[in-house]
This record gives structure tokens, C-alpha cells and sequence, in this order.
């Protein structure tokens, strides 16, 4: 495993946000972090970034990059990784990119960062990976300023900034929420090109079910800062086995078959003060029964595939109900 | 980007006029006769006519003014009634000792308020913070005669470091020109100093939450860096703006400070003149003043142009 996080917790004061998570990820594999706003994935992501250092944040966990410890609870524990061997992007491309510098400077920031290369030399690397994403004219828009460029422009640019120190590993947050259908196709192919190109290994973190189909080889459901079914994309779309993950799939529509209103989760993702006691998902969950009030484990269903219910597998326990 | 700069100029252009329409009419709504002030004296009505005429009084306002702004535009703002100097030579002499002061409290108030505004705002809600913010709201708040006072006390009176007043050029001699000015320079400057700081510490709050500074540490740039760079480039917009029209008000506000260390410059020279209606002078440093401030702001509105990449190009 390239990236393996044991037993992740991040509290925000005296608010516990993310609880008990792991995550793992092998060279070369796509693993897709799911889950409603609130659910806990992107603070997931910036605290295996280290990028969490607001003050009163409390990160605990062990974790391990490419076979070294990384010490996540402190900000400057992944710093010397940061940019270079664990690089990531945002979902706002309009507003991750400093207005007040060119673009190829910024690019060519990363380079200079981490190897010691002569400015040349790092405005050529810059060169070299705007023309590998996809960005025309890279010389002139070396030249350019940030606001001169497209949302997907500045995607791109982001995309080559995040890889222009060749990372092991790149976490994409949200990456093309912000942007057209037409244009987010073009960004998700070009993350799954360069994937494959380099054997990177990717972390997609994403609420659009369609999105990860297409993308993630694994798959992890969050909920409400726990991990709530995790396994490969086919078990978890083809058998889903935690109730949540059933929620999510009803709410896809689909193209074929008869006509039928969308289902939804009923609720929302309850706020970190208010948690329900036991499993979380048990105030919404159609299942929901006394024994949900204790913590259910995430336990393994098949192989890889795990799921934090405590009636899982669904059919076995129910039915025909599920 | 010319294209703006031009507009900016243009602008300015009316404003200018409409002060001098303002300046010449307030001098003329002001209660005493400068001609009475002239004649000494002498009461005889046929001479007060007299000074009447050759001063060109009797003449219709808008004649007075146009005479008067065709003077202005050629460098001639009058004489003065009391010493009977031309008004654009008495201005020439004592603006530089009036700039040199500004000059030296802006840079004091820089060299304080920046650095202790990034500070106080990369350690926001810690002990340095406050005690930053206590210290600038002080220098905001303590009256510039109360704390010029108290150094001339305490610096020159009792310890004797420092001269108390008066005036050296820097060219004649530079340490005793510094000497001199230091004092009254700090005075100015602190109030200056507690607001740069606090829109600095501001600004850079504002910027230092921006995506853009994530990417930047992101990209595994240092966190020293990241604040300096990333943060200050875009928070120092705002900062240079303000700073360019506080100059503005820092010459106002040099008024009392020359007076407290009886420096010749403007502020003295404007004060004795009001004191002793001599209503040229006045009018003339009330120009100058008014045109000065006017530049400073647009040289605020160029720099804030030319630091910002999405006006520049348009």
C-alpha cells in the first residue's frame, strides 16, 4: 500500500468531526471517497495533507506513506511530502490560483520548492506538464495571470501544478464540481490519462455517484465523519450493503426501465454537536432498530468489502425488504 | 492601461477647479478687511480706496477669480499683505521641511505598522495580537500635542538627547537635520503607524483565508513564505492605497506637530497666517494643499492599478 491511514480523528474543538477512519491506497489505484456535504471527506483529505493547521484543530491517527511513518497530527509532520510526493487539487479553480502571479511562475514555484533546479530549468519542467494537460499555447499562457484563463484553463493549470514533481500520490477534491458537464468529462479523462501514464495513484473525493463510476477502482462511503461501506467499485454499486449506500444509489436516475420518482435519504447529515448515539445513519435509516443505539463495526461482507452495519448483509437479515 | 491613467488625470482636472471656485470664495465670505489689516493705521477712506483699487477689489468676483486662477496657473498665488513677499516663494521655501517631516513619519509608520499587522494577524487571538492591537489603538488614540509634549519632557528636558525645536535643512547637515526631526517625525507617525496595522492585520485576516494561500501551502511552499509571498502581495493592494491617502492627511495632521516643535514649515506658515489674516497666504497654502491631496490620490488610484493584474491589462 502506497498510503495506508489507520484509525484517523479530527476534532475541531470539542467537536469530534471525522471518528475511526482508515484508508488505503495502492500505487496506481483510484480510490473514490463519497458522501453528502458534511460527511467528513474533505477534512479527511486535508488532514492527510496537513493542511488543517487552523488552531484548536486536534488530529490524531497513524499513518504510512510509501513505507515511511507520516505523522499526520502535526502540521509541518507531512510537510517535506507536500507538493512533491502527495500532491492534491481543489474543487474552486477560480479561486485557487493567486490572482497576483503568472502562471508559469506558479507552476514553476512547485518545481523550485522541492528540487534544486535553476529557474530555467524549472520554467521548462512548467513548460513540459502545461503541455501535458492539455493547455494551448503553454508560452503564452506562461505569461498570463490567472484571470486572463477558463475555469477548465485554470483546472488544467491547477492539474499541472499538482503534477509537475511527478507525485505518487494526487487527492483530488471535488475537481470538477465547479465546472461545465462538457469541460468536467475533459478534466476526469485527463486525471484517469495521466494516472495510468505515471501509475499514480489517485484519491477522488467527490459526492457524484457517476463521477466515481467512471474514475475508482475502490470506492469508500462516508457518513457523518465515519466510513460507512467500503469496497471495490462493482461490490459497492452492484451489492450495496449499508443502508446509507442504498440511499445514495436510489438517488441516481436512471435512463432505462420504467419511470419512478427518485428516492432520497429523508433528513440530512446530523451536525457534529448533535450525534446520535450508535450508529449515525440510524435516525434516517428505514431499518433502524434498538440494536442501532451501539456502535456498529465496520465488518468484512466479502473480500474487501466491508460494511459498518449491524443487519449487513441486507438480504440475509431482511429479505425481501431489501 | 494608459487609456485609465488618462482618465484618472482628466478627472482630476474639474475637481481641482471646483476647490479653487471653493478656496476663493471662502476667503472672500471670511469676517475682517484685509485691506484694513494692510492700511496699518491709516483710516483715511481715500487711501483705503485707494489700496481698494490697486489691489483690484472693486473689480466683479468672477473678474477677481479669473485674475486670480490666471495667476495660480502660472505659479503666481499673490503676495503676501503682511511681509509682501510673493506667496509662491514663501510656499517653495517651506514645503520641503513640511515634506522632509511626512517623508519620515510615513517611513516610521511603515517600518511599524506592516510588520506588526502581518504579525499580529499570522498569530491572531494570541497574546502577541493583543498586545498589538492595545499598542496601535494607543497610538491611534493619545493626542499627537499630548505625546509631543511629553517627549520634549522627557527626551530633551530631563534626559537632554534631543533637541526640543527648531529647524536644519539635510543638506546643510544631515545627522543634526535628523537630530531635529526624529521627534517630531515618531509624533506624526505613530497615529499613522496604529492604522496601517490595523489594516494590515485586517487585509492580510482576509487574504490569509483565500483558497490561493491553501494552494500555496499545498504545493509544500514554506509557511514563512507563503505568508510573506502569497498572502502579502495580495493583501498590500488595499494597504498601499490607504497608505497614499493617509500621506494626504499626514501633512493636514503636521499642522499641530510643527507647532508643538516650532518647525518652519507649512503648517507653521499656514497657522501664522491665519492669525494674521493674510488671506494670500492662506488661500495660496490652501491650494497647494487641496492639488497636493488630489495627487496623492491618484498616484493611490494608479499604484492600485499597477498592483493589480486584472485592471492593468484592461
Amino acid at each position: 500500500m502506497l498510503l495506508r491511514v489507520e484509525d484517523l480523528q479530527v476534532a475541531f474543538g470539542a467537536t469530534q468531526v471525522i471518528s475511526g477512519v482508515d484508508l488505503a491506497v495502492a500505487a496506481g489505484e483510484t480510490l473514490a471517497i463519497v458522501g453528502e456535504s458534511g460527511s467528513g471527506k474533505s477534512v479527511t483529505s486535508l488532514a492527510v495533507m496537513g493542511l488543517l493547521g487552523a488552531k484548536g484543530v486536534r488530529i490524531a491517527g497513524r499513518a504510512e506513506f510509501d513505507g515511511q511513518p507520516l505523522d499526520l497530527t502535526r502540521p509541518g509532520g507531512t510537510a517535506k511530502l507536500r507538493g512533491d510526493q502527495i500532491a492534491m487539487i481543489f474543487q474552486e479553480p477560480m479561486t485557487s490560483l493567486n490572482p497576483a502571479f503568472r502562471i508559469g511562475d506558479q507552476i514553476a514555484e512547485a518545481v523550485l520548492c522541492h528540487r534544486s533546479v535553476s529557474e530555467v530549468e524549472a520554467k521548462g519542467r512548467a513548460l513540459d506538464i502545461m503541455r501535458k494537460v492539455g493547455i494551448s499555447a503553454p508560452e503564452r499562457r506562461m505569461r498570463q495571470y490567472p484571470h486572463e484563463l477558463s475555469g477548465g484553463m485554470r483546472q488544467r493549470v491547477m492539474i499541472a501544478m499538482a503534477l509537475v514533481n511527478e507525485p505518487q500520490l494526487l487527492i483530488a477534491d471535488e475537481p470538477t464540481t465547479a465546472l461545465d458537464v462538457t469541460i468536467q468529462a475533459q478534466i476526469l479523462d485527463l486525471i484517469s490519462r495521466l494516472q495510468r501514464d505515471r501509475g499514480m495513484a489517485v484519491v477522488f473525493i467527490t459526492h457524484d455517484l457517476g463521477v466515481v463510476a467512471q474514475v475508482a477502482h475502490r470506492v469508500a462511503v462516508m457518513y457523518a465523519g465515519r466510513i460507512a461501506e467500503t469496497g471495490s467499485v462493482a461490490q459497492v454499486f452492484d451489492d450495496p450493503q449499508h443502508p446509507y449506500t442504498i440511499g445514495l444509489l436510489g438517488s441516481i436516475p436512471s435512463l432505462t426501465g420504467p419511470r419512478t420518482r427518485l428516492t432520497t435519504v429523508p433528513g440530512s447529515v446530523p451536525s457534529p454537536a448533535e450525534m446520535p448515539q450508535g450508529c449515525r445513519f440510524s435516525t434516517r435509516c428505514p431499518f433502524a432498530q434498538p440494536k442501532c443505539a451501539q456502535q456498529p463495526l465496520l465488518r468484512e461482507i466479502a473480500a474487501g468489502h466491508r460494511a459498518a452495519c449491524h443487519f449487513a448483509p441486507l438480504e440475509l437479515n431482511f429479505g425481501a425488504a431489501a | 492601461m494608459l487609456n485609465l491613467f488618462l482618465r484618472r488625470v482628466l478627472v482630476a482636472i474639474p475637481t481641482i477647479l471646483l476647490i479653487s471656485v471653493f478656496v476663493f470664495a471662502l476667503q472672500k465670505l471670511l469676517p475682517g478687511d484685509p485691506v484694513l489689516a494692510m492700511a496699518g493705521e491709516e483710516r483715511d477712506p481715500v487711501a483705503l480706496a485707494a489700496i481698494r483699487e490697486q489691489l483690484g477689489l472693486n473689480d466683479p468676483l468672477p473678474v477677481q477669480y479669473f485674475r486670480w486662477l490666471a495667476g495660480a496657473l502660472q505659479g503666481d498665488l499673490g503676495t503676501s499683505l503682511r511681509t509682501g513677499q510673493p506667496v509662491t516663494q514663501l510656499i517653495v521655501q517651506k514645503l520641503p521641511v513640511t515634506l522632509q517631516l511626512g517623508v519620515m513619519a510615513l517611513l516610521i509608520a511603515l517600518v511599524i505598522g506592516i510588520p506588526a499587522g502581518i504579525i499580529s494577524a499570522v498569530r491572531k487571538g494570541t497574546v502577541t495580537d493583543y498586545a498589538a492591537n492595545m499598542v496601535a489603538l494607543s497610538g491611534m488614540s493619545i493626542p499627537n500635542f499630548w505625546l509631543g509634549i511629553m517627549l520634549i519632557m522627557l527626551v530633551s528636558v530631563r534626559w537632554q538627547l534631543l533637541p526640543a525645536s527648531g529647524y536644519v535643512p539635510p543638506t546643510q547637515d544631515f545627522v543634526q537635520s535628523m537630530r531635529t526631526m526624529i521627534m517630531p517625525a515618531f509624533v506624526l507617525g505613530t497615529g499613522l503607524a496604529g492604522a496601517l496595522m490595523r489594516h494590515t492585520r485586517s487585509s492580510m485576516l482576509g487574504v490569509l483565508k483565500q483558497d490561493y494561500v491553501r494552494t500555496a501551502r499545498a504545493k509544500g511552499v514554506p509557511e514563512r513564505r507563503v505568508v510573506l509571498k502569497h498572502a502579502f502581495r495580495n493583501a498590500l493592494t488595499p494597504i498601499v492605497t490607504l497608505t497614499a491617502l493617509l500621506f494626504g492627511e499626514l501633512i493636514a495632521g503636521a499642522v499641530l506637530t510643527e507647532q508643538i516643535f516650532t518647525i518652519p514649515g507649512f503648517g507653521k506658515l499656514v497657522v501664522d497666517a491665519v492669525f494674521t489674516r493674510d488671506y494670500a497666504v492662506v488661500q495660496g497654502v490652501v491650494m497647494v494643499t487641496a492639488v497636493g491631496f488630489i495627487l496623492m490620490n491618484l498616484v493611490a488610484d494608479m499604484l492600485y492599478i499597477l498592483l493589480n493584474p486584472r485592471l492593468r491589462s484592461a
